[in-house]
């Protein structure tokens, strides 16, 4: 019953996982969007680096509201949180979530906060705390994850050991397709932990008839046919048994489980003919799968009952000859382990480039070690020691090749330092010139400036005299000067001729000052034109020159604070792999203990009635 | 005493937070904001052109060029974005030419090339390339 539990709960976080955590729609934050197009590849360290980036930074800028990221940091908060769980951070997972649980958000928002806190408090392990969390969902529901609470609900209470609430939660969702299979399967398995078995059995099978689906759907009407098989055999009734465990795909994950009980069901059944198809198709297939070999030997079981004892010493024979060889390839793997191969082909980069590396580690050449790693990986034990030690060998890729790039960037300041530090003074001394000849032109465009706006209110002929016609005024007034203290008769002559020169000179002021005022106006806005270039090539120095001493300095104390981190995550994170790879080896190598134990045993068995089955036949064929 | 598996998510979040440092850096030091450029690339969820790969040219340099494994597809698909490229570049006017190579729903092959003017000034310059269209798709070109 414990195992049931755990294949439902397994199962409901399979739905409840993939394609759900992270949401798109229409994108308005670039750096958000890279963030999820490394979730949607399943790279979550590249995902978090760049969402937690992003979301520290839109909570330090002083305008929230004008950042693009105001748009999604619902979801970003969110994701957050779950590219936390996916990266199996568990201890950080959630707190973004609460910061939203905890602000002053609407119902629509609090409750979908809340359902993926709850979430994450199932996924860690504490239901109690799940189911406490699902308790403060009230008011709006956002409609996309109103089926999701609740299949999530039915879990919590599946692992509280509450199958009747689980069960009463699960019947409300018979009708979700977004669910199609996993509520169907998941109200058997309630229903079975409620001790309705009659009613698990009709629930089962109707799991097990769903047509149709995804993948995920097609898995889990494999698994409920399965369980049923199971369930009917025990019952004894081993008819409905085998069809049921007929209904379980050749090709589907589940099917090496199906064929083996079908053989069963048929021999409980007395039926050994029928055994025979199923058995004979599984021990044609991969011998290092524990169901196949059950049929190594189940299939010459058959034969014998039929009496057909000459065929099943052959296959007894055959049985012993690739239990002998598995046992060889066991041993090879012992060996390797001790001798340190297992981990180096964990992290071999050609196999976790494919999305069944596990599956293609059993047919790598030369690695006798991972041939039995399969079976291994349903231990979530040894999953959860295996992503991890995954993890770490990443992350120390990354730190070496971090220490790489602070070397280089140590390389590069010093290479800008020697260009740049020689330059400086001489730049500096015409940045100098530049600043005195802009002083220069701001101060004679403010004169100008004054004098314009004096003449818009009073008209000033005399302001707009040129040269020659200040110094002929000046002259004027010389001559003036020195009529005066002239005689009388000479005076006279003198005086009117001057009073007719200066009154040309008044004249043309007179007559041009409009001209002349429209000149002096265009040529401030020339000379506004001309500063203002001048002043955009004193910024771009200013922010060149800036942007120059910026390259190579200040860096010093971060590189080093950064090199001196590095270093120690990098020796810690070593002391981790060792550690973390030991207890892998420790698992695997008493795992394949186990199975050579079986081995030993079964190559007996095959021995044995190897003997007796070839004895039979000699005496068949003497009579 | 803490366990092996919280000493790894320990040192997870201490690897993340350095990473998020020496991202700062870098951007600083080889990307300062007055010279950046970033070209992102993105599609729309309803193209079912199936991406080969993406040039970028600027100023007729080629400077980035990416071929598409399947799951960075099935990423660009699901409404991710790819940072391609980021680079420096002076402030003024600029040309980006964006080459698409691919297959058609059909089966056919099909490649285009598309050129954008674009102009820089002294903050970062953000460029989004956005392949559209459900038959032969477009470049757009859109600016952050």
């Amino acid at each position: 019953m414990a195992a049931l539990r755990r294949n439902a709960i397994a199962l409901a976080l399979a739905a409840l996982l993939p394609g759900r955590a992270v949401a798109g729609g229409d994108l308005k934050d670039l750096y958000f969007g890279e963030a999820l197009y490394y979730a949607y590849q399943e790279q979550w360290f590249e995902a978090l680096e760049r969402l937690d980036a992003e979301v520290a930074q839109h909570y330090r800028v002083d305008e929230p509201e004008r950042d693009s990221l105001q748009y999604h940091i619902k979801n970003a908060e969110f994701d957050v949180g779950d590219f936390e769980l996916r990266y199996r951070m568990h201890h950080r997972a959630g707190r973004a979530i609460k910061a939203v649980l905890e602000a002053d958000v609407g119902d629509a928002v609090r409750n979908e906060a809340a359902y993926r806190l709850a979430r994450i408090h199932f996924q860690k392990g504490q239901p109690d705390d799940a189911l406490e969390t699902l308790e403060k969902i009230h008011g709006e529901i956002p409609e996309e994850i109103r089926d999701d609470v609740e299949f999530l609900r039915a879990n919590v209470y599946l692992a509280l050991s509450r199958p009747a609430d689980a069960a009463e939660v699960l019947k409300r969702l018979q009708g979700s397709d977004g669910l199609r299979g996993f509520s169907q399967y998941n109200l058997g398995i309630a229903l079975l932990e409620e001790g309705e078995k009659k009613e698990a059995v009709l629930q089962l099978d109707r799991a097990g008839t769903l047509k149709g689906g995804d993948a995920e759907t097609l898995a889990i009407v494999d698994k409920s046919n399965l369980i049923l098989g199971t369930l009917l055999f025990e019952a004894q009734a081993f008819d409905d048994s085998a069809r049921s465990l007929g209904r379980v795909r050749l090709e589907g994950p589940f099917s090496n489980e199906a064929l083996l009980r079908a053989g069963w069901a048929d021999a409980s059944a007395e039926k050994f003919d029928r055994a025979l198809v199923p058995w004979g198709i599984l021990a044609r297939r991969e011998p290092t799968q524990a169901a196949v070999q059950e049929a190594l030997l189940a299939l010459p079981y058959a034969y014998s009952k039929l009496g057909v004892h000459g065929r099943a010493a052959v296959l007894y024979r055959n049985a012993a000859q690739s239990f002998e060889g598995e046992l060889h390839k066991l041993d090879a793997s012992l060996a390797s382990i001790r001798d340190g191969e297992f981990l180096k082909d964990l992290v071999r980069e050609e196999i976790r480039q494919d999305k069944d590396w596990v599956v293609r580690l059993r047919r790598l050449p030369d690695a006798p070690e991972t041939f039995y790693l399969t079976s291994l990986m349903a231990s979530h034990e040894f999953q959860t020691g295996l992503q991890n030690y995954l993890d770490l060998e990443d992350m120390r890729k990354k730190l070496v090749a971090w220490q790489r790039s602070l070397d280089a960037f140590d390389d590069i300041i010093q290479r800008r330092h020697a260009y740049y530090a020689p330059l400086l003074p001489g730049i500096d001394s015409q940045f100098r010139k530049l600043d005195s000849q802009i002083r220069l032109r701001v101060e004679q465009r403010d004169h100008l400036n004054q004098l314009v706006q004096h003449m818009l209110i009073a008209p000033r002929p005399d302001y707009l005299a040129t040269s020659d016609e200040l110094q002929a005024s000046a002259r004027i007034a010389r001559l003036e000067s020195a009529l005066r203290k002239a005689g009388d008769g000479e005076r006279a002559d003198a005086s009117l001729r001057l009073e007719r020169v200066k009154g040309a000179l008044t004249w043309n002021l007179e007559t041009q000052y409009h001209a002349r005022l429209t000149k002096t106006y265009n040529d401030l806005a020339a000379l506004n034109r001309d500063i203002d270039a001048m002043t955009a090539r004193y910024d771009s120095f200013v922010r060149t020159r800036q942007a120059a001493t910026q390259s190579y300095t200040g860096y010093d104390r971060k590189i080093t604070g950064l090199r001196g981190r590095t270093a120690g995550s990098l020796v810690r994170l070593t002391d981790l792999m060792k550690r973390q790879g030991e207890m892998l080896e420790a698992v695997a190598t008493n795992e394949l203990k186990v199975r050579r134990e079986r081995l030993a045993v079964q190559l007996n068995q095959a021995r044995f009635a190897f003997a007796d089955s070839y004895d039979r036949a000699t005496k068949a064929q003497a009579n | 005493m803490q366990s092996l598996d919280e000493q790894v998510q320990e040192v997870k979040s201490d690897v993340l937070g350095i990473a998020a440092e020496l991202d700062q850096l870098e951007e600083k030091l080889l990307y300062p904001s007055n010279t950046q450029v970033a070209v992102f690339v993105s599609m729309d969820k309803a193209t079912a052109f199936r991406l080969d790969s993406v040039q970028i040219q600027i100023d007729g340099q080629p400077v980035a060029r990416h071929v598409y494994s399947f799951k960075e597809l099935e990423a660009l698909k699901k409404g991710g974005v790819q940072r391609m490229y980021t680079g420096n570049t002076r402030t003024g006017e600029h040309r980006l030419d964006v080459s698409v190579a691919g297959k058609l729903s059909g089966g056919k092959d099909y490649a285009v090339t598309q050129s954008f003017p674009f102009s820089k000034d002294v903050g970062p310059k953000l460029v989004g390339v956005t392949l559209a269209g459900s038959g032969e798709p477009s470049i757009e070109i859109g600016g952050w």
